[in-house]
């Protein structure tokens, strides 16, 4: 049975799921609950500095895009920080940490940005036997007015001096969430680095407005009939939160910096994506907040199979596996030609794919042949694009089929060449070296 | 239980009162808003969709249920009625397991179509609970148009007929406009007297005119109405009821199914109704479906369809028979009436005769069996009754004993259309069947009552 134990920056856990800073981790009923339940760790929700705690909105603090049958796909919220005195949530971290002794557990913090709030908060936290801190640059919303959450995380001069404070403060390690509310992730993590972060974790929420109500004309959620933008987050936002995982881990800048990735994990699956592609571990919110927290057994389990199944014995056979085939445009070989195909046993006739590449692609896709309803890809006219393959309702049905060196690609008419050849080296690039002419 | 349930003969009140309104319950309740987002969210919206192709009218369905799913109902509900102004009905009693729902890609790919019947029916109930018309009548063009017949040809024809502007009258021999879909027609699939709505909401265009107790060849005649209209379109149906061609079939006891569901569909009070302890149903259409299992929940205690010919050869579609099993009919193959067997003229019992296909013909094996019966219903398919024409104008053509009718439902005659079971056409018998020719002839019409410079 493959190993799942995590280690990531000194911290362990008996599984690398994590529940984010949110709402399931706010206080200590919720976290027993989920330790119970089977999680890995949790980061707490996150601590503001002591005094009156944040006040939340007393309306809708969600909003949410649905797909068929009403499956949630995106959730977005305008709740901030803790509400909850700071005493309050460091006797609970206390005790549910000597409770929980095998389980993670980090503090998230968001303090104003100045060294004296960091420097008074970390040693009350250190105090309750916090496994780690989070530094807290991602909340997209309302804090952020205040100079805090993403404000700060947009700017990679202040991730890397309040880093550094942390460091210098606090023997916990430092684990810095990022925003993905920039322009070029690799910056703001570039910046967490210098300042000396143990980790990175990300994404945080992404700025949004989940829909309109055509009655009011008010955003959702809609506060009295005003609404906010909230941090995005759900299935919806995985693939945006895998491209800036990835991106970190093969900046070469970056590269070999831990990674806790966060971004629409919902099942074993998608968490097996993020540490292929880099992360050490993965923290888990909406999934949790939509299903309750029994979906880690599932996580669990599913995650096991599969490394048993393609013989990976620990997490390190697995972490950063993909990141390698993460390449830039330019380098991906332009030489490899595959065509659309169509497999007729499995075809149910629905004409999505003909439609889409007639009216939107390239007309390659026959609809009627000899006056019969027939779906065919025409080689000489499919570029391969994979559009049919995703719009296709039906898994498997069309596949993308490479062709073999030497083949000829019926719509160029030319054998497929068996030599890598990129666009830096290709004719029509202006950029591209010249071969001199004789 | 009451008494009544196994007392012999025909009589009414076998069930306890309260039993009746459960029993002819609709029998496909309606989908709820939910319901009916979640099923749209099913839909494939297919290129060229077979559905679509499936459909008599040929409802563009794909369309109609993204406008479903994306929350635009009304907008459903015209789609449908664009082509099928009778789309209410025919989501209530079309047979979508051979029409629509047969072909959907994924019936095709796991045996579980989108529930396109019931989603028409949740479009079509939104729009018609507001009464939204979505047809406003083109000019008057001082045309008028008399049709025979208020069923669904009639209807249809009537309805498309308004909206170009011409005045349309529409004579109907019975009491209530609707035909088959008033008098036909099982009560579960059509509750809460739907037809009548669906009449109304029909002629809420304006400008159409019924005309009741006003039968063709009795109290109206063909050479009068194509003397004082600019066009006619008959829409008469089939009144002729095939016999059984069993000895003894005047026996009291031996019953038309038709008229017993038109009885049944107009009764106030089911619990009067008389219905026998035994009952045997010959036939194997929709209407012996019907029949049978109303009887069943009438509260007859056996009911038995008997059949010439096997399961696959049934007109009854693999649904009807499921239902009617389901609801505690018998269904027996192979087996055609020989004998009634009457006791003081009353039915006590039918013989039957085994039946065989040799050489590929249908023919008796000698053998019989005789079944107990007290009811025998004959629904062995109906004829169109010609008398209606005879002497009441030159004769229009017949073939196969209906009318004949060309591509666009003109017959033999001028300005004389004709559509829906009384003719000829390659359509199937069916209510959407005859929406398409009601409505397509009225298209024909149009098109010669303003090409001679008249309008």
């Amino acid at each position: 049975m493959a190993d799942i134990r995590n280690n990531f920056v000194g911290i362990k856990s008996p599984n690398p799921f994590w529940l984010a800073s949110a709402p399931p981790t706010d206080k200590a009923y919720n976290v027993e609950r989920a330790f119970k339940a089977g999680w890995g760790g949790v980061v707490w929700k996150t601590l503001g500095e002591e005094g009156p705690p944040v006040v939340n909105v007393n309306g809708p603090r969600y909003g949410a895009i649905w797909g068929a049958d009403r499956r949630l796909l995106g959730l977005n919220n305008i709740e901030l920080i803790t509400d909850r005195p700071l005493q309050v949530n460091l006797q609970e971290m206390k005790q549910v940490k000597m409770n929980w002794p095998d389980r993670a557990l980090i503090a998230s913090i968001m303090v104003p940005c100045n060294e004296e709030s960091w420097k008074a908060i970390l040693p009350l936290v250190e105090e309750t036997g916090a496994d780690g801190i989070e530094l807290n640059f991602g909340c997209p919303h309302g804090m952020s007015e205040r100079g805090m959450g993403s404000a700060v995380g947009q700017v990679p001069e202040y991730i890397e001096m309040v880093v550094r404070w942390c460091k210098q403060y606090t023997r916990m390690p430092v684990i810095t969430k990022l925003t993905p509310n920039i322009t070029d992730i690799r910056r703001p993590a570039r910046a967490a680095h210098a300042g000396g972060t143990d980790a990175v974790s990300l994404i945080n929420t992404i700025n949004s407005i989940t829909s309109v109500d055509l009655d009011s004309f008010s955003p959702e959620p809609s506060i009295g009939g005003k609404g906010s933008h909230g941090g995005y987050c759900g299935p919806a936002v995985k693939p945006i939160a895998l491209n800036m995982v990835a991106e970190i881990a093969r900046d070469p800048e970056t590269h070999g910096l831990p990674i806790s990735g966060i971004g629409g994990i919902t099942t074993w699956r998608d968490a097996a994506e993020f540490m292929a592609l880099g992360a050490g571990n993965v923290q888990v919110c909406t999934a949790a907040m939509t299903y309750g927290f029994k979906i880690v057994q599932e996580m669990i389990a599913g995650l096991k199979n599969w490394m048993d199944e393609k013989g990976h014995a620990t997490l390190d056979d697995v972490i950063g596996r993909a990141t390698p085939n993460v390449t830039d445009w330019k380098f991906l070989n332009l030489n490899y030609v595959a065509k659309a195909r169509i497999n007729q046993d499995l075809c149910i006739k629905c004409g999505r794919c003909h439609i889409a590449c007639e009216d939107t692609s390239h007309q390659a896709i026959t609809s009627m042949v000899d006056g019969v309803r027939h779906f065919e890809v025409m080689e000489d006219e499919c570029v391969g694009c994979n559009l049919c393959v995703n719009v296709c309702p039906v898994q498997g049905c069309i596949t993308m089929e490479p062709l073999a060196a030497g083949v000829i690609d019926q719509r160029t008419g030319q054998p497929v060449s068996p030599v890598y050849a990129n666009w830096t080296t290709h004719p029509n690039n202006p950029m591209a070296p010249k071969v001199a002419a004789e | 239980m009451t008494d009544g349930l196994y007392k012999d003969g025909i009589v009414s009140g076998r069930l306890a009162p309260g039993q009746y309104a459960e029993n002819f319950a609709d029998l496909h309740p309606p989908l709820d808003a939910h319901e009916a987002l979640v099923e749209a969210d099913r839909c494939y919206f297919c290129y060229d969709a077979p559905c679509m192709q499936a459909c008599p009218t040929s409802i563009d369905i794909p369309l109609f249920i993204r406008e479903i799913a994306t929350g635009n109902p009304l907008g459903a509900a015209k789609t449908i009625f664009d082509q099928n102004i009778l789309g209410g009905m025919c989501a209530r009693v079309c047979p979508t397991e051979t029409l629509c729902e047969e072909v959907c890609v994924r019936e095709v790919a796991e045996g579980k179509p989108v529930k396109i019947g019931q989603l028409q029916r949740y479009a079509t109930d939104v729009a018609m609970k507001q009464n939204r018309q979505f047809y406003e009548r083109a000019a008057p063009t001082g045309m008028k148009v008399a049709v025979v017949g208020a069923g669904p040809a009639g209807l249809a024809a009537a309805h498309r007929l308004a909206t170009y502007g011409h005045d349309v009258v529409v004579f109907e021999a019975r009491p209530k406009a609707g035909g088959l879909n008033e008098y036909g027609i099982a009560a579960y699939k059509s509750t809460d007297d739907f037809a009548q709505a669906e009449v109304d909401y029909v002629t809420g265009i304006g400008s159409i005119r019924i005309e009741h107790g006003r039968a063709l060849g009795r109290d109206i005649h063909l050479a009068d109405l194509t003397a004082a209209y600019d066009a006619v379109f008959l829409g008469l149906g089939l009144a002729g009821v095939n016999a059984l061609r069993a000895e003894g079939e005047d026996a009291a006891g031996v019953d038309n199914a038709v008229e017993f569901i038109s009885e049944l569909r107009q009764a106030s009070d089911l619990g009067a109704l008389p219905v026998g302890r035994r009952v045997v149903v010959i036939g194997g259409g929709m209407t012996a479906i019907d029949v049978a299992v109303q009887s069943k929940l009438l509260g007859a205690e056996e009911v038995t369809i008997c059949y010439r010919r096997g399961k696959e050869h049934m007109n009854a579609s693999a649904f009807e028979q499921e239902l009617a099993a389901a609801k505690g009919v018998a269904i027996r193959h192979w087996l055609q009436p020989k004998r009634v067997v009457s006791e003081g003229g009353k039915v006590t019992g039918i013989e039957l005769e085994y039946t065989a296909l040799r050489d590929g013909r249908l023919a008796g094996t000698g053998e019989t069996m005789l079944l107990a019966a007290d009811q025998v219903f004959k629904a062995i398919g109906q004829s169109f009754d010609a008398g209606a024409l005879n002497g009441s104008g030159p004769a229009l053509r017949l073939d196969g004993g209906r009318i004949a009718v060309d591509g666009e439902g003109r017959t033999s005659m001028t300005r004389v259309w004709a559509g829906g079971d009384c003719t000829n056409d390659d359509r199937e018998d069916l209510t959407v069947s005859s929406v398409a020719a009601g409505r397509d002839a009225a298209e024909s019409i149009h098109r010669v009552l303003t090409s001679n410079g008249r309008a």
